[in-house]
């Protein structure tokens, strides 16, 4: 049946190349609620006696999760479950809130390579507050179910490239509309703070070397004035705008679609991300910021390490995607940037860990955090640092990254520790909603596993 | 001249790292009372390990040491085979010769760069062998080398002595330059497609064969006509020939089912053997005719949809293929994931359940038995080269560490060696930093930092396109 299904999608799939000349487009294959045209139901559901791990407070042995509407209606150790609950028995599992990763660019890529029609990355030119990720998210990219059956429910979803990059969208990984999806439609604006250098590794570090650390540095500032000045354009557009809202008999301002945007970021009512990962591209962000008055969050942090006193005084967070990266420099320790969260948490700065990636990678994230606990962070920190860390540096710590009541019902149930690679994925709920557990991987599995 | 001596500088400070991380070798190491991963014996608990002379001297309970041995408490610690990463471009100065279609004259050996930091962040994910092959640009490329990572040692102490000799194959969207855009004015290079690959591949084993005839028909005669004149050698040629003979193994690139049963059918019909399919990377779909052909397979655990022949992978394959009878290896491909090859193995008993000993197969006897050094590394056996490492916990736990990496008996890596030097080397880079060449200019220019040597390896996605 599997198989029949697969290969119906894919004659279907070979279809629509032929149709669209070669490229291809984002199929539903392995997501569910596709399939389905609906999304699961909501409902009441209760796991029993299950080790409950709250990430919020200590663990719950033998406890009990009710879900209702969504939402987390109870959890505890003396828990009525509600008449006509579906129930799961939790014996020998562990129930875990979702997993988040705050940085990635999940449903804007299907495939980077040679398939530019699934890409919706990065818009043209350098100033684009105005391009929103959640216009673009694809609910049914692979890469969707692929992320969400290994515990990952949640992503910030931000566009790439130029100096802003545009406004990123904090999305719950089901649904059959971005709108479905979104938690936080316009959770942040997205900047590129001007390199100093190129990265550590790759082949682009190495061409990318500038040739004159001064004139870079000049050529940097030039670009950080550009950023600056549509910023204080923004503020000034806003405060016309508010004295029209005022006093209709002002002149009408005129609408601007890419002023309009930052209204919100540059009274430090959203926050901004700045991508940065060298020291004085962090330095660099956090005195901007603080010039111009918006809420930032590094977004890279591969030497935040080296500023967690300033990120510590100045209360900036950091989202660390680079544990799984070589470290920038040659002569770096082996294991500086595997120490790299052990370091902020000593120092008291607010971070999160992250993959940092398009999407394919993303459902690898418990095995980032596992790494910085093998270099010093304890494994709660590690923990939190996947939950209920995102969920605070991205301000929806009232919503997710804990199993509290009243939180949204976004819920993984393991038979061992979340963040250990030979754990499996029980069962799993996004948004209240029981999600199945079959992918376009698990399906291609299903369909020749048993090929002779 | 600024530029020049700061070079200078940045070479000294390689050079004295180097020469710190070679260490005196202890004649013999007694590592007492650990868990002993040997993958080819099970699991032993509570065990002693000899290293002595470079080898395994001895694996059982209260094994004895000379006066002068090195003792390590193995309590609560895993020792398993050093890990051996079956596709790695680390230490190569360069990778692709992709200006023609067959490269087999060209050798990574010429290019090895032992001064790669890199290496030695590999040492510090428990690695200690690597298959170092030439890119994926061509339809046929250049030789491969394998190397222990003697970090610190001269580029001749790395060659794995007795290695078979390799060579690298690579079908699809590489070879094909899916990826390069068209130059105007110049003609792309053919192949261009995956029909064209087949008979690029066809056409030199066709060469070969008849060179190798001209050969043999030559030292049939030579020794009754001494006026006959030796074919003249070709330097092309001659790699091929020996795949014909069996002396040097294929390690193939590959994605998709066409191209691998394409390449299925060419060996066969040529009389040669494909040694590892490379990737791979839907190997799962032709499990058994992989298997029938008698050739392994060197994946990924789980990278996917990088690019379009990448869109079908799924991290199943390494299970599928396994209990398909195939010889599977997990490799890197990349200096970044070489480092922690150990996590990539367990995800194949997260996705498809493998069991433990299957999985830590993947990295270690499997890519042994694809590389030809079966007999020296990839389990802990008497007689095996002393290829170890110590973890701190079981290697496929996520919260593991390396504590010691030992090849040949002697230490490449140790933890608690590298935080204890850690103060001195920030001692030695702020005294170089005072140093007068190393001193911004009082006006004018800022001195010019040191440019890497040599670019680290990320991904195969790139592997193709670059020079």
């Amino acid at each position: 049946m599997n198989l029949l299904k697969i290969l119906a999608t894919l004659s279907l799939l070979v279809s629509v190349c032929v149709v669209c000349g070669g490229s291809i487009s984002a199929q539903q294959i392995g997501n569910p609620t596709a399939q389905q045209g609906v999304l699961p139901p909501r409902g009441t559901y209760a796991i029993r006696n299950a080790r409950i791990v709250t990430v919020s407070g200590p663990d719950i042995e033998n406890g009990t999760v009710v879900i209702r509407d969504g939402k987390i209606e109870a959890v505890g150790t003396s828990v009525n479950v509600p008449a006509g609950a579906q129930t799961i028995d939790g014996h020998g599992l562990s129930v875990y809130p979702g997993m988040i990763d705050a940085g990635t660019n999940m449903g804007l890529v299907e495939v980077p390579q040679g398939a530019n029609g699934t890409v919706d990355l990065a818009e043209v030119g350098d100033l684009n507050p105005n391009a929103k990720a959640i216009i673009a998210v694809n609910p049914y990219s692979a890469h969707v179910a692929v992320t969400r059956v290994e515990g990952v429910t949640n992503t910030v979803t931000a566009p790439a490239g130029g100096l802003i990059s545009g406004q990123a969208a904090l999305i719950n990984l089901l649904g059959t509309s971005s709108k479905e999806m979104a938690v936080v439609p316009y959770a942040a604006l997205v900047i590129n703070y001007p390199r100093v250098a190129g990265g550590g590794g790759g082949f682009g570090g190495f061409q990318q070397q500038p040739a004159n650390l001064s004139e870079t540095l000049e050529a940097n500032a030039r670009e950080l004035d550009r950023i600056r000045k549509l910023l204080r354009d923004a503020e000034a557009y806003g405060r016309a705008q508010d004295a029209y809202a005022k006093d209709r008999s002002l002149p009408r301002p005129d609408q601007n679609v890419v002023l309009e945007p930052l209204v919100p970021y540059v009274r430090g009512e959203r926050p901004v991300i700045f991508r940065a990962d060298r020291e004085a591209e962090i330095r660099g962000a956090i005195r901007f910021a603080e010039e111009m008055k918006l809420k930032p969050i590094i977004l890279g942090g591969d030497d935040a390490w080296k500023v967690a006193s300033l990120l510590k005084e100045k209360d900036v967070p950091v989202i660390l995607t680079g544990v799984f990266s070589l470290p920038l420099r040659e002569d770096d320790f082996y294991d500086t940037l595997y120490e790299n969260p052990a370091k902020l948490q000593q120092a008291g700065v607010r971070f999160c860990i992250s993959t940092g990636d398009a999407g394919a990678e993303v459902r690898n994230l418990p095995l980032y955090a596992g790494m910085a606990a093998a270099y010093g962070l304890s494994k709660t920190d590690a923990l939190k640092s996947v939950t209920l860390y995102p969920a605070q540096i991205m301000n929806v710590a009232d919503r997710l990254g804990s199993i509290d009541v009243g939180k949204m019902a976004n819920l993984v149930v393991t038979d061992g520790d979340l963040l250990e690679i030979r754990t499996h994925i029980r069962y799993l709920f996004i948004d209240g909603r029981p999600v199945v557990l079959s992918s376009r991987h698990t399906e291609l599995n299903d369909a020749f596993k048993n090929r002779r | 001249m600024r530029v020049t001596k700061s070079l200078l500088l940045s070479v000294f400070i390689c050079v004295t790292s180097v020469a710190q991380a070679q260490r005196v070798t202890p004649e013999e190491t007694l590592i007492r009372n650990a868990t002993v991963l040997t993958i080819t014996h099970g699991t032993l608990q509570n065990t002693d390990v000899l290293l002595r002379n470079g080898k395994i001297a001895g694996i059982g309970k209260n094994l004895n040491a000379s006066a002068n041995a090195r003792i390590i408490d193995g309590t609560g610690k895993y020792v398993m085979p050093g890990i051996i990463d079956c596709h790695s471009h680390s230490m190569l100065d360069t990778i692709n010769e992709g200006t023609l279609s067959v490269t087999s004259m060209v050798r990574t050996a010429d290019v090895l760069n032992t001064t790669d930091v890199d290496l030695y962040r590999e040492l510090a994910g428990g690695v200690t062998t690597l298959n170092l092959l030439h890119g994926s640009a061509n339809p046929i490329g250049g030789l491969n080398t394998v190397v222990k990572i003697k970090y610190g040692r001269p580029a001749s102490e790395f060659i794995f002595p007795g290695a078979m000799p390799g060579i690298k194959f690579a079908l699809g969207e590489n070879v094909k330059r899916s990826s390069t855009p068209n130059t105007p004015g110049v003609q792309r290079r053919y192949p261009n497609t995956r029909m064209g690959v087949e008979e690029t591949i066809r056409d030199a084993f066709i060469r070969a064969r008849d060179y190798k005839r001209a050969w043999d028909e030559y030292r049939a005669n030579a020794g009754k006509d001494k006026n006959l004149v030796p074919p003249r050698r070709d330097l092309q040629l001659e790699p091929l020939v020996e795949v014909l003979e069996g002396k040097r193994y294929v390690h193939a690139h590959c994605y998709v089912v066409s191209e691998i049963l394409m390449l299925i059918n060419l060996a066969d019909e040529f009389g040669f053997k494909v040694k590892t399919f490379q990737h791979a990377l839907e190997g799962y779909k032709v499990a058994k005719e992989i298997a029938a052909h008698g050739a392994g397979a060197s994946i990924f655990a789980d990278s996917w949809a990088y690019k379009i022949e990448a869109y079908d992978a799924i991290p199943y394959n390494a299970a599928i293929m396994t209990r398909a009878g195939v010889v599977v290896s997990m490799n890197s491909d990349s200096d970044e994931r070489a480092r922690r090859l150990n996590i990539e193995a367990a995800k194949a008993m997260h996705w498809g359940d493998l069991t433990e000993e299957q999985a830590l197969r993947l990295i270690t006897i499997n890519p042994a038995i694809q590389l030809g050094i079966q007999d020296r590394v990839g389990s802990i056996e008497v007689g095996k080269d002393a290829d170890i490492a110590i973890w701190n916990g079981h290697p496929f736990s996520v919260y593991s560490r390396v504590d010691t990496t030992f090849i040949d008996g002697a230490v490449y890596f140790d933890r608690q060696q590298d935080l204890a030097r850690r103060a001195d080397l920030a001692k030695e880079r702020a005294a170089l930093e005072q140093a007068d060449p190393n001193k911004p200019a009082a006006q004018g220019q800022s001195p010019q930092s040191p440019r890497r040597r040599r670019p680290s390896h990320e991904d195969d996605t790139i592997e193709g396109d670059q020079p």
